[in-house]
């Protein structure tokens, strides 16, 4: 067991290894140059010369990609002209913000997904069921920055209930910082929530359905206790790795939502740099986004032997 | 036990024509027609297809006929049925036109990261060894990138317009082509008619291209039926960011983002175009599911 979850991490090298080369050449690629960004159009010849020397952008590419890893290994992901600062603590300043609301979607997706599953699948093909899982089809259909812009419309302009700007302040109490969550929040969970919920109610009918269930219900266990410890236990699997597909897409969802919550997070942050054409920070924010995901991915799959018998036995 | 049953009911012409019908019955496309939510998202995604191959005829207005008199009018008014957006500009018309851009970039990123995440897949499985590993360590480098950043990047890179958005989505989409093909390329080549081939001395190339890659086609069917949709939507975003089809072309994503600017003056602008891509969204994932019904039972969820 433990000798597969070393293995299981040490294979993330080579991924994070290919990942830091596709940023490197795809931040090359971008149109444009680098050092007149910094400087602005109007700039001299000779300093933009300068500036190129200084940022070893006229060294041969093999060069500038062995300075880079050097400058990464030692945390140096550049200096961000937009913001005016160095891009790892930049990055570091916003990620805990889209961290807080990410998570609180999912959390929340999973909680009622999960009885919404469950319950559908106890009341199969009933009235409830249907609602539910066309509720759910919509839900993973869901463009959600539309949804976004018409929870603001709806709860923000003509009802004025809360509020749409910011994430609010911790020095105003829990309050008003749960309040600014609430609608992007409840954005990021539609798609997560309808596609639990999905999973959970596959996989449930295909439990109850099953011998030992059956068997567990005639030795006279009530149904409750089956279906919650026994049934959900075998339902876990599949939804480990829709969760992990899930958290990516939770992300991505914030990067297209929080702009129109204002909310301070990496999804602001890398529209800014894009907009800026700031290489630095495209170049810091990508690269930090595909290795959180790489850490993701890694723990789902991790999370998934240790809950696969087969697998924790050493069979798998 | 399919051979003795087929030889009994040779027997007669009466259960010849039974086996017949029972075969026709059974076809994929007599089975689609069978499943009902299947038939919705297949007429959902003609009606949507119908209006984009047919927008000349069918729009009431040019597109992009600006009407600086009557910008931001609600729905009906005086002969503009879905109302006009900050320009004067006939929004039923627009989102007509749009559907042309949006469906073609979706179907087009599709084929794009189709063509080549299965040449990829099926040189992966079926060569194995270092070109296997090299090639899906590459497509899971990409698919480390959150896939709407990556298409976010490669716009950066290519520049706006219709062309750069489908080459753009289309790359973000092959490592996921490329895993669903490489996983069925590995399960089949092992199979006893490839083994038959190569006997024979069918090519590597005719191998791969005749036997095994028609035996892969189903599952990719269901994934780009149920990428299309996701293209549907990653269009509109990266659009609606300001990174996709730039104004005055007009595509649901375009659409949307006049629709965010004029949100509290027009609701109706962004309203329309949002519940037209969530319903050609859902006509999609439905056909998705059913066709994966159809192909392979086992699929089903």
């Amino acid at each position: 067991m433990v000798k597969m979850i070393v293995k299981r991490f040490l294979q993330t090298i080579p991924t994070l290894f290919i990942v830091v080369t596709i940023t490197f050449c795809l931040t090359r690629m971008l149109p444009g140059d680098p050092a007149v960004a910094i400087l602005g159009i109007e700039a001299r010849q000779e300093d933009v010369e300068a500036m190129r020397i200084k940022m070893n952008l006229d060294k041969p590419l093999p060069e500038q990609y062995k300075s880079y890893l050097a400058g990464l290994a030692t945390g140096d992901f550049g200096y961000s002209y937009s913001y005016r600062q160095n891009v790892f603590p930049l990055i570091a300043s916003r990620v805990p913000n889209t961290l807080n609301l990410t998570m609180a979607a999912l959390f929340f997706a999973l909680l009622t997904g999960g009885v919404v599953g469950i319950v559908a699948a106890l009341c199969q093909n009933t009235l409830f069921d249907y609602i539910f899982m066309v509720l759910a089809l919509i839900g993973v259909s869901m463009p959600i920055f539309w949804l976004a812009l018409m929870l603001v419309l709806q709860f923000s302009v003509k009802m004025n209930l809360l509020p749409v700007m910011g994430m609010g302040d911790m020095s105003k109490g829990l309050g008003d910082v749960l309040r600014h969550m609430i609608l992007p929040g409840f954005c990021l969970a539609t798609i997560p929530m309808a596609t639990f919920a999905r999973t959970i109610r596959s996989g449930m009918i295909d439990t109850l359905s099953s011998d030992y269930v059956r068997c567990l219900r005639a030795r006279g266990i009530k149904k409750w206790k089956v279906v919650m410890i026994h049934c959900l236990k075998n339902s876990l699997p599949p939804l480990v790795t829709v969760l992990g597909l899930q958290i990516a897409n939770t992300f991505t969802g914030a990067i297209i939502t929080e702009g129109i919550f204002s909310w301070p997070g990496m999804g602001t942050m890398i529209n800014t740099a894009i907009n800026n054409r700031d290489y630095s920070l495209i170049q810091g924010t990508v690269l930090f986004s595909a290795i959180m995901f790489v850490f993701c991915n890694m723990l789902v799959d991790i999370a998934y032997m240790m809950l696969n018998p087969k697998v924790r036995a050493g069979k798998g | 036990m399919g051979e003795t049953r087929q030889e009994d009911l040779l027997g007669s012409e009466a259960n010849m024509a039974m086996l017949l019908k029972e075969r026709k019955a059974n076809s994929a496309w007599n089975k689609l027609k069978r499943n009902k939510t299947a038939v919705i998202g297949f007429v959902i995604v003609v009606f949507m297809a119908a209006a984009a191959i047919f927008a000349p005829l069918l729009a009431p207005y040019a597109p992009n006929a600006i009407n600086p008199g009557i910008p931001f009018k609600g729905i009906g008014y005086q002969g503009h049925l879905l109302g006009t957006d900050d320009l004067g500009r006939d929004i039923l018309s627009r989102m007509i036109y749009g559907a042309r851009v949006s469906l073609l970039v979706a179907v087009g990123a599709t084929l794009v990261g189709a063509g080549i995440g299965v040449l990829a897949g099926l040189i992966a499985g079926y060569c194995g060894g270092w070109l296997d590993t090299v090639l899906m360590r590459i497509m899971d480098g990409m698919f480390s990138f959150p896939f709407i950043l990556l298409a976010m990047i490669l716009i950066t890179v290519l520049g706006n317009g219709i062309v750069n958005v489908i080459v753009a989505i289309g790359i973000a989409n092959v490592p996921g082509f490329a895993r669903v093909t490489r996983g069925q390329v590995i399960v089949v080549k092992e199979e006893e008619y490839c083994n038959a081939c190569r006997v024979v001395g069918v090519s590597h190339a005719g191998l791969l291209f005749a036997h095994i890659l028609p035996n892969c086609v189903s599952q990719i069917i269901v994934y780009g039926t149920l990428r299309i949709a996701s293209a549907i939507i990653s269009e509109a975003s990266l659009s609606f960011l300001g990174l996709g089809i730039a104004l005055p072309t007009a595509s649901w994503g375009s659409i949307l983002r006049v629709g965010r600017e004029c949100l509290t003056t027009a609701p109706h602008v962004a309203g329309v175009a949002g519940i037209v891509v969530l319903v050609t969204v859902i006509g999609f994932n439905l056909l998705g599911d059913g066709i994966r019904d159809v192909m392979d039972p086992k699929m089903k969820q």
